[in-house]
């Protein structure tokens, strides 16, 4: 299938023609999307087309991880200077979401989850999606330039760079190890704003870094186990696709016993005071305690290895558990950094 | 005769939408530069001799 859509569209190829549902799908090259099974819609787009462009979850993630570490950062930031720097942290995660969904249009059209976006259900052309990406991200470089110097610039657009491009173009299609090397992208926003408030990174920043690094593997992983059918539609090389649900299991919990120091490392260095320590300590068990149940299952062994449909869904829902566990355990230990950092409530127990 | 895209009232209303956001976000980012270079000048600008 052809990958680009750059060129602008024929004079002859009318918007309506090309997404009347009465004509089949088409970008705005005239070429017809043969994966398409998504509904068709037909009407204009809209402001939330274009906000569900940015993937709006990602990008609240990445604001508060981000705020955290610049509240977690050592000094007084200015809180213009704060917020022009989160805000850039805001834009270029929505920009590189577009771009994301720019790209990965083809993928998004076969995949149940993701078949509803702006691009395959035929809201949004994708030129626009381009165009939206390349601009915002332009914008939140030079934003983050003067908001928080070249070293948090030069993050910010080190971290679009690797999400669009080392991610998105290469490492999703290319092996299994795609989000755990990937996942540095979203990993990194906490230590761009911590660059941007002091103008140097330190052990403190990489640590929250390593935070999220670890835990998304296991985090997606999970999900993976439930979605495997639409990996396999998508020819996506996932990691159960690829080594099975076994190895999958066996790979979440590896990776969660590995995020366990990284998670209780702030302790030691003071970044996370007692109510940290406390968080991330019952947390972790937590994680660990359900990383083991889902090595035991059988989850995402899918319908024919377990015989019938409802049997898979009912194997599926340790790691559907740990998925939704994952998410609240994040939240958690960076409320506790904002607590602490952001309400002045931090006792170090730092040796 | 050169053919070009046809709109319908619909499409010109979004477009017209369109603009407008991006208008409005344009303004949005000149304010946001011209703040944080006050912010970032203020403290240089007191501080001069005079």
């Amino acid at each position: 299938m052809k990958r680009s859509s750059l060129i602008s569209a024929p004079s002859s190829v009318s918007f309506a023609d090309t997404f009347s549902p009465s004509r089949g799908r088409r970008d705005l090259t005239g070429d017809a999307l043969s994966l398409v099974d998504a509904p068709v819609t037909a009407r204009p787009s809209t402001a939330s087309d274009y906000l569900a462009l940015m993937k709006p979850r990602v990008m609240s993630l990445v604001v508060f991880t981000g705020l955290v570490g610049y509240l977690a950062a050592p000094g007084h930031g200015d809180w213009v200077l704060g917020f022009a720097a989160i805000f850039s942290i805001a834009v270029a995660a929505g920009a590189a979401g577009a771009l994301n969904m720019w790209f990965d249009h083809d993928i998004d059209a076969v995949m149940k989850r993701t078949r509803s976006r702006p691009i395959p259900a035929g809201r949004v052309a994708r030129d626009e999606a381009l165009t939206l990406g390349l601009v915002m991200s332009a914008l939140a470089v030079v934003t983050m330039q003067l908001a928080g110097g070249p070293l948090a610039a030069g993050l910010l657009a080190f971290t679009i760079f690797f999400y669009a491009v080392i991610y998105t173009m290469w490492l999703k299609r290319s092996t299994p190890q795609n989000i755990v090397i990937g996942g540095l992208a979203g990993a990194l926003p906490p230590a761009i704003a911590w660059a941007a408030k002091t103008g140097a990174l330190g052990l403190d920043p990489l640590l929250l870094v390593a935070i999220i690094f670890m835990w998304t593997p296991p985090h997606f992983w999970a999900l993976s186990l439930t979605q495997t059918a639409d990996y396999v539609d998508a020819k996506l090389p996932m990691l159960p696709v690829t080594h099975g649900a076994k190895a999958t299991r066996t790979h979440i919990l590896v990776y969660t016993l590995l995020l366990a120091p990284a998670a209780m490392a702030p302790v030691f260095t003071g970044l996370g005071g007692a109510l940290y320590a406390m968080v991330a300590g019952l947390g972790t068990i937590g994680f660990i305690a359900l990383a083991v149940v889902v090595a035991r299952s059988k989850a995402g062994d899918g319908a024919n290895a377990m015989g019938d449909i409802y049997a898979a869904k009912q194997a599926d829902k340790p790691a559907l558990t740990l998925f939704i566990y994952s998410i609240f355990y994040l939240t958690a230990l960076f409320t506790a950094l904002l607590i602490e950092h952001g309400l002045g409530l931090h006792w170090s127990l730092a040796p | 005769m050169m053919e070009t895209v046809k709109l319908t009232p619909e499409q010109e209303k979004a477009r017209k939408r369109r603009n407008l956001v991006i208008a409005l976000g344009i303004a949005a980012f000149m304010a946001l530069v011209f703040v944080i270079t006050l912010t970032r000048l203020q403290a240089g600008v007191l501080d001069r001799p005079l």
